[in-house]
């Protein structure tokens, strides 16, 4: 049941999966226009796309139709099938995680009595991404393509350690894993007594919020982190044999990516389709809900895209010693005192 | 013969046949590729099961992190595009037969013990409902201490592999 409407398991079925595209697309293209095109000109000190549509808003569907009709080259050397099929892996990873992030009391893609594992299932899924970037650097048959996709492997597994204890922290003072319950519990949470904005767990759980932004930075491969992809190292990294349709779904992917990571931030720690003084279970959050939510993903991809145009890159071993020597050890402290301040309050 | 049942033997022949494929193809990386058909099988199977959590974390250790180390240590020795002549090891034979005993091993006790017992109905009810948390409340109650017992045995298995590394 939705918005007091009665509908079959087919026809919920068929609107959930156009849900999750809308939930992919909408926010990427939101992103790309709002931070790639408008953000990064005016912090560069230039107008940004301007000819298509009113102050170029409708940049982005110019650029899709132009990738759409160019030619889709396999290089010959290729291995055909695999280079095909990699970006669609990638593109499939980022719906995949969007299945079980809520938008409202009743606006999920899957019941939450029967799949509870969320945030660890977000986790899970997000892992597989890595082997589409593999297989495309290595299908390409080219040097750059694949120095590119061994330094995105390394990457991408020395932050998936972070990302995941980082939330370690939230599901131990939540008590669950499953993002509805999450959202819950901080809008039903107590500040020392005072319960009129719940209890936001970036409150308690800053340090996890910063190793997790740190680690999603990574786990994109933005600036700071963007050796991967590094043009004046590897020209364009894994991605660099790939034109038209294929290349628009790496893109696609990268910023869809961006959007779901910033809506579990969100969720996990600014509670989500949630905000102070709504009602937690009133009908109108199913339409009030995505918009907060939205707002919210904002919030996070302005930082994500802010740090990307500020700062220079890493370098590789930077990068590794950064990752293992500190935010892992940080994140298994942040850990340790989660849980014992858990037993004490 | 309901809709799990189907999707079970769909997801089984998909399994068996990369599973077939992942000894006979040609190439380590097609190879790696068609593993990941037969552990996302598992997976599946898992949810069809609705055991979403153990679904969650065959993906997460075997695609994610089995089957990625095993591409990129691949890759870093012998990315090697289109076909390779010998790529059979010679105690093939040997492999052949232990996968069979195996499987007769696993299907006679597992048909010997649950063999006719048809699914308890009122049980089926009851098992639509995920169970990640029985699962963190037996892993973390009745089997604490083997549990424990497993993770200082992986972490000794872990140092010691470091230290055989290193050359120092």
């Amino acid at each position: 049941m939705m918005l007091g409407l009665e509908l079959a398991y087919w026809q919920e079925s068929i609107l959930r999966s156009l849900g999750v595209l809308a939930a992919v697309l909408l926010p990427a293209g939101t992103f790309v226009y709002v931070f790639l095109f408008k953000m990064v000109s005016f912090m560069q000190n230039r107008l940004g796309p301007m000819e298509a549509g009113p102050y170029g808003s409708m940049q982005l569907l110019a650029e899709v139709g132009k990738a759409l009709q160019k030619e889709d080259v396999v290089p010959d050397a290729a291995d055909r099938t695999l280079f095909k099929m990699a970006p669609y892996l990638v593109v499939a990873t980022v719906l995949l995680t969007y299945v079980v992030v809520p938008f409202g009391p009743d606006m999920v893609f899957i019941d939450n009595q029967v799949f509870g594992t969320g945030i660890f299932y977000v986790m899970a899924v997000s892992s597989i991404s890595v082997i589409g970037i593999i297989l495309a650097g290595w299908a390409s048959a080219s040097k750059y393509s694949l120095l590119g996709a061994l330094r995105a492997a390394g990457q991408l597994i020395a932050y998936e350690l972070p990302l995941v204890l980082s939330v370690v922290g939230v599901v131990i003072q939540a008590g669950t894993l499953d993002l509805q319950r999450i959202i819950v519990a901080q809008a039903t949470g107590e500040i020392f007594g005072w319960g009129a904005i719940g209890n936001p767990f970036i409150l308690t759980q800053f340090i996890g919020l910063l190793i997790f932004m740190i680690a999603m930075q990574a786990e994109l491969a933005q600036t700071p982190f963007d050796m991967p992809v590094a043009e004046s190292e590897v020209v364009g990294g894994y991605h660099v044999e790939y034109t038209g349709l294929r290349f628009l779904l790496f893109f696609i992917g990268e910023f869809a990516t961006a959007g779901a990571f910033s809506a579990i931030a969100a969720t996990l720690f600014l509670g989500g389709w949630w905000l102070p003084g709504l009602d937690l279970d009133a009908n109108y959050m199913n339409v009030v809900g995505p918009l907060v939510l939205l707002a919210k993903m904002m919030v996070f991809g302005g930082i994500i895209f802010f740090i990307r145009f500020t700062y220079p890159r890493l370098r590789e071993d930077q990068l590794q010693r950064f990752a293992w020597k500190f935010l892992i050890p940080l994140a298994l402290v942040n850990i340790t005192a989660t849980g014992i301040l858990k037993v004490v309050f | 013969m309901v809709a799990q049942n189907i999707f079970f033997y769909v997801i089984a022949a998909v399994m068996a046949f990369s599973a077939i494929r992942v000894v006979t193809v040609k190439n380590v990386v097609h190879a790696a590729m068609y593993l990941v058909l037969v552990l996302a099988g598992v997976a599946a199977q898992y949810v069809l099961l609705a055991s979403e959590f153990l679904a969650a974390t065959q993906v997460l250790v075997y695609i994610g992190a089995i089957v990625v180390l095993v591409l990129f240590g691949v890759m870093l020795t012998r990315a090697k595009l289109g076909e390779d002549v010998n790529l059979t090891n010679d105690y093939w034979y040997v492999g052949a037969f232990t996968g069979v005993i195996l499987f007769v091993l696993l299907a006679v006790s597992l048909l010997d013990h649950f063999g006719d017992e048809p699914l308890d109905q009122a049980n089926a009810e009851t098992q639509i409902v995920g169970n990640t948390e029985q699962v963190s409340d037996a892993i973390f109650g009745t089997y604490v201490v083997p549990f424990e017992a497993v993770s200082v045995l992986l972490l000794a298995a872990l140092v010691g592999a470091i230290v055989l590394a290193r050359k120092d």
